[in-house]
């Protein structure tokens, strides 16, 4: 099979917070750069979220997720960047050459560097009753409210109280579904305090302490059986939507499949591939960057994406050694300013643990 | 059942694409030109996109950005195509494979 070969000096995998920003950061001093989404639209995460994030004003704080990926877009496009959206990346072979499935058709892509930004996937828990129509990702959910205007029922469950599942009941409420509460198998609640007084002011009963047994339903989700973990008390929701707000773990099987030595960190979501604090992956001209590199936040995926931008462009000879390490140098301090609080410190430490000596 | 949000909080009118017609399983339905087939579907009411071929329990979109396959159906003839990922089209037609009494 002879498929079409393009060569280019840096593709970026996924336009996300972290892949955009990656692409800005090498366009700007000179480097061709190519991002392949498979989406339709640009921005990754960031166009489905409708909330103002919270963080420093230079993270877009105060601003909405699309609105913030609209900025990104626009600086790339002034920057010169090749943005292709309908293309999927089915490929990464050991040689270095990428197989794309984009609107015309497959073909190669031999790139001098590849940043590899593709974000994450949302985990699952299972139980009996757990493949029922109605019952899906909360970033499902949020795609199907926020992106498509559909909601993804009428009396909606959440499982987990983390930042994810507040924010999507908060959202789903915004829409007019009715939350009729969120359930959470550990004591406390993870999300951030802004995001817990929103749904209660609304009224949404939070359930710390409380496991789903069972789900319930003969063509689709009728009801939910949640199991109080203190008094061993059962509870019974009628809902026709479950929403699995329980975690993300990196999507990096390109990363895998290049020959990336894969690592696991729980604090990080699970499975992702080693890299430095430069994000180079240990491979000859592949970076990775964003949640993809283990799941965090937009605003840290910003800054691993110029941090990646950065060190892809020195390595390719398109900035000087000293100014890489001084723009290096900034990044740094910001992610240390992004990784504080309790979990930010966990997150920290993972990190760290993979190249603090 | 109508799952639509008319007017949205933050995001104002969500009314979007003009009206074009889907056959499910035969049967016609209303849908936004430009939106996936899962939306449409779920818009609806119809949560199904699938029957599990061992045991015929039903199964519907998980994901939505085309990684579970939950979603697939037979499109206008052509076996497993993710629906959340595809868009509508006039006249298309979506069947639902395992579907009882198929
Ligand atoms: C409900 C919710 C609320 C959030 N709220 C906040 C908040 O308030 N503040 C905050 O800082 N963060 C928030 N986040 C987290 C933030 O959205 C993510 O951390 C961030 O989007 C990660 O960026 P990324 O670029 O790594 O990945 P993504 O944004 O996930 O982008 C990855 C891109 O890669 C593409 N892709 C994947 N695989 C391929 C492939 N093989 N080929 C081609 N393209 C591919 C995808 O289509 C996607 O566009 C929230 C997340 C969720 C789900
Ligand atoms: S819903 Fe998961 S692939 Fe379509």
């Amino acid at each position: 099979m002879n498929l079409p070969l393009e060569h280019t000096a840096l593709a970026v995998v996924g336009a996300g917070p972290a892949g955009l920003c990656a692409a800005v950061e090498a366009a700007r001093s000179g480097v061709p750069v190519v991002v392949l989404d498979e989406n339709e639209r640009a921005g990754g995460q960031l166009f489905k979220q409708v909330h103002r994030f919270f963080g420093s004003r230079r993270h877009g704080a105060g601003k909405r997720g699309y609105e913030i990926a609209d900025d990104l877009i626009a600086e790339c496009l002034r920057a010169g960047v090749d943005i292709r959206l309908g293309s999927s990346v089915i490929a990464f072979f050991p040689e270095g050459e990428l197989m794309v499935d984009g609107p015309g058709g497959v073909y190669l892509v031999r790139p001098q560097a590849v940043v590899i930004a593709t974000g994450a996937s949302e985990k699952t828990i299972a139980f009996p009753g757990w493949t029922l129509p109605g019952i899906m990702g909360a970033g499902a959910a949020q795609t199907l409210v926020n992106v498509h205007g559909v909601l993804p029922g009428k009396r909606v469950l959440i499982a987990g109280a983390g930042n994810v599942g507040l924010i999507v009941s908060y959202q789903l409420l915004q829409a007019g579904a009715d939350v009729v509460g969120i359930v959470e198998a550990s004591h406390g609640v993870s999300g951030y305090e802004v995001h817990l007084d929103r749904v209660r002011r609304e009224g949404v009963p939070i359930y710390p302490g409380h496991r789903i047994i069972s789900a319930r339903g003969r063509d689709g989700l009728e009801a939910v059986v949640v199991k109080d973990l203190r008094g061993g008390r059962t509870v019974l929701f009628e809902a026709d939507s479950l929403c699995m707000a329980v975690g993300m773990s990196p999507m990096a099987e390109l990363a895998a499949m290049r020959g990336c030595r894969m690592v696991f960190r729980e604090e990080l979501g699970g499975f992702l591939p080693w890299h430095d604090e430069k994000m180079r992956a240990g491979l000859q001209g592949v970076y990775v960057a964003g949640d993809a590199a283990g799941v965090e936040e937009a605003s840290v995926a910003m800054e691993e994406g110029r941090m990646s931008g950065i060190s892809a462009a020195e390595e390719m000879g398109s900035m000087k050694k000293r100014q890489a390490a001084a723009r290096r140098a900034a990044v740094s301090r910001r992610l240390a300013d992004l990784r504080r609080g309790p979990y930010g410190e966990a997150r920290m430490a993972a990190k760290c643990s993979l190249y603090c000596a | 059942m109508d799952l639509r949000v008319g007017r949205h909080a933050v995001l104002g009118e969500m009314e979007g694409g003009k009206l074009v017609t889907i056959y499910v399983d035969g049967v016609p339905l209303k849908a936004r030109e430009g939106e996936p087939i899962a939306a449409a579907l779920y818009a609806h009411g119809i949560r199904t996109t699938r029957y599990s071929p061992r045991l015929g329990e039903p199964r519907g979109p998980f994901c939505m950005i085309g990684r579970c396959t939950e979603c697939a159906m037979t499109v206008d003839g052509e076996p497993n195509v993710r629906t959340c990922m595809t868009a509508v089209r006039d006249g298309m037609r979506v069947d639902t494979p395992g579907r009882p009494g198929e």
